[in-house]
């Protein structure tokens, strides 16, 4: 048995160590925002937070986990209540299919704890490990973008994550 | 009064000596020039100093990554401090527009700007003058028909006494030899052609010959392998490390394209050597691998042995591009328990996977980062990745630096060296961690 904690709140698990925390989360625990793509680290749909980095949950065995903060998507906001990334995805139309969106956000949102106001290019190269096969990625620069924008009053009047 | 002339004439002597050292130290300025128009070389020569010039790899140091090219500004860490890679286009203010050619080839040649100031070795003219003055015409003509570009590098930061360039002059009458590439006459036109490019323009010993205290490359251990920006730069002769030894075909392969299939990708600093070496010509790549092959030479007997080893381990019947490697042996998964945990999630998706590129990976049995005496590229390589430039396709590996710890790290390299080479554990692999993550 391991403790996770995930979105603040530890979880005793109970699956081989080796088992990487993608299936976890999905299979165990329920939290089915993170996507399962290539499995290889090659596509990012399964990019969540660990400790505040953007991570491949499919390559990350829940044994170097115990002690360590993780973040999905749904520590992040509800539909009822988005955090101002979410947002932003949301104003700038940017999910077609929607299954790369989940794991565009963790990196970004990392991105924008540790960078608050990136650059386009560091935008772009903070991104790049992830894919989105419709073609989105103008909509979701976009849209990280409007969310940088928006910190700084973003901030002030909401309880919700946008920096740590 | 004997013991007081000794001493006098001992002070008089060294007196003399340090007069005679800054006399020929002393180098003229070359007069400067209007910078050329481009119309003053031929085409064929210009793109003759473009393939050359890939050979050279001037955008190693010249180009920087957000910069424009042969702009300078590329900083190159040294045990002695930084060095920056000055502007080498025509610009006549901050780059070498005013440069004579007879004032470029002095500086190929013996490391003097044109001013007359003495350049630090890091420019490696000790591999430069050994260039044919044809070669430095080409060279010559295709920096100055670039684009003219304003930028001044930022200044070197080397450790006192190294900073005044007095001390570059010093270093060359210790260590600078006058050379010609006198060709071979009991070995191939490839062969000598490949000598010329790999001693001299390429430079490939600057980082795979060892230096000594003073950072010369060590004579007697040509291509006996050194190290370069925290990398190891693996020996080029017969002590190569590779698992399964380097052919003409396979030295071709990776020059060529980055990656070969019975060895590695071409990682670290060797990843831009390799991607500026594109516009050479097939023939000179060729040439360098010819070359490269000899100085590793035919693999001895046990060697080869081990080589029928790794084939065997390997399963059969596929393509050598889907070839993954053996199940586990217990002793490694006994001796790295949490090593085999980490690289069952981690690694084994694409290394363990039979299935071609891009979802097979490498066969780490094949890899000479696994095989090295020292766990330094493996490290850098689980802790960075392997990226293909930017918007350029290659193969890819991404980097866990942001999620293992050091120790954790440490215990995947020790499992996959014990798994993956008959080579004796690494030592101190947590260290090696902390000082790749600290710039060591």
């Amino acid at each position: 048995m391991l403790t996770l904690t995930v979105n603040g709140r530890p979880h005793r698990v109970d699956a081989d160590p080796a088992t990487p925390l993608l299936y976890v989360l999905r299979n165990d625990l329920g939290l089915n925002g993170a996507k399962f793509g290539c499995g290889l680290g090659q596509c990012g749909a399964c990019t969540v937070m660990v400790d505040g980095h953007a991570v491949f949950a499919c390559l990350v065995p829940i044994s170097v986990l115990p002690g360590r903060d993780v973040m999905t998507i749904e520590g992040l906001g509800s539909e009822e209540d988005p955090s101002p990334l979410q947002h932003a995805f949301v104003e700038e139309q940017a999910a077609q299919c929607g299954y790369c969106i989940a794991g565009m956000i963790m990196r970004a949102q990392a991105l924008l704890e540790h960078n608050p106001s990136p650059s386009e290019e560091e935008i772009r190269r903070h991104m790049s490990p992830n894919l989105c096969r419709c073609g989105t990625h103008m909509r979701i620069l976009r849209a990280i973008k409007r969310a940088s924008q928006g910190t700084r009053f973003a901030d002030a009047d909401s309880e919700k994550r946008v920096v740590r | 009064m004997r013991a007081v002339s000794v001493a006098l004439g001992a002070a008089l002597l060294i007196a003399l000596a340090a007069a005679a050292f800054l006399v020929w130290a002393a180098r003229p300025a070359i007069a400067p020039i209007e910078p050329p128009s481009p119309a003053d070389f031929s085409a064929d020569l210009v793109d003759k100093g473009a393939q050359l010039a890939a050979i050279g790899d001037c955008a190693g140091c010249h180009t920087n990554s957000d910069g424009s090219p042969y702009a300078g500004g590329v900083a190159l860490p040294t045990p002695f401090g930084s060095i920056y890679g000055t502007n080498i286009t025509p610009d006549p203010d901050t780059g070498i527009g005013s440069w004579s050619r007879v004032a470029f080839a002095r500086a190929m040649r013996e490391g003097i700007d044109r001013r007359g100031r003495h350049l630090y070795p890091a420019f490696p003219y000790d591999h430069f003058n050994k260039l044919a003055d044809g070669d430095i015409d080409a060279i010559y003509a295709f920096l100055m028909t670039r684009e003219p570009v304003r930028a001044t590098s930022p200044p070197n930061r080397l450790v006192f006494p190294l900073n005044a360039r007095i001390v570059a002059a010093a270093w060359k009458l210790l260590f600078l030899r006058p050379a010609r590439s006198e060709p071979r006459s009991d070995k191939s036109d490839p062969w000598n052609r490949g000598a010329y490019l790999v001693e001299g323009l390429g430079h490939c010993g600057a980082c795979h010959t060892p230096r000594n205290i003073l950072g010369a490359e060590e004579p007697q251990k040509a291509l006996a392998g050194g190290e370069q920006e925290g990398w190891i730069a693996p020996s080029l002769d017969q002590d190569s490390p590779a698992p399964i030894h380097w052919t003409e075909e396979s030295l071709f392969a990776y020059l060529r394209v980055g990656s070969d299939r019975l060895h590695g990708v071409a990682a670290g600093p060797m990843t831009s050597v390799v991607r500026h070496l594109r516009p050479a010509l097939d023939e000179d790549v060729r040439a360098m691998a010819v070359y490269i092959a000899s100085t590793m030479g035919e693999p001895a007997p046990e060697r080869r042995s081990r080589e029928e080893e790794i084939f065997a381990s390997l399963p059969k019947g596929g393509s050598a591009d889907a070839i993954a490697t053996a199940e586990p042996a217990g002793s490694a998964a006994d001796a790295a328990p949490t090593g085999a945990q980490i690289f069952a999630a981690t690694c084994s998706g694409c290394h363990t996977n039979r299935s071609s590129r891009p979802l097979g990976g490498r066969p780490l049995v094949l890899q000479t980062a696994v095989a090295l005496a020292s766990p330094r590229n493996l490290i850098e390589i689980i802790l960075h990745g392997i990226e293909p430039a930017e918007s350029e396709p290659g193969e890819m590996m991404p980097g866990f630096a942001d999620v293992l710890t050091d120790k954790q790290i440490a215990e995947l390299a020790a499992y996959v060296r014990s798994r993956f080479s008959d080579g004796p554990a690494w030592s101190n692999i947590e260290d090696v961690v902390r000082g790749i993550r600290n710039g060591r």
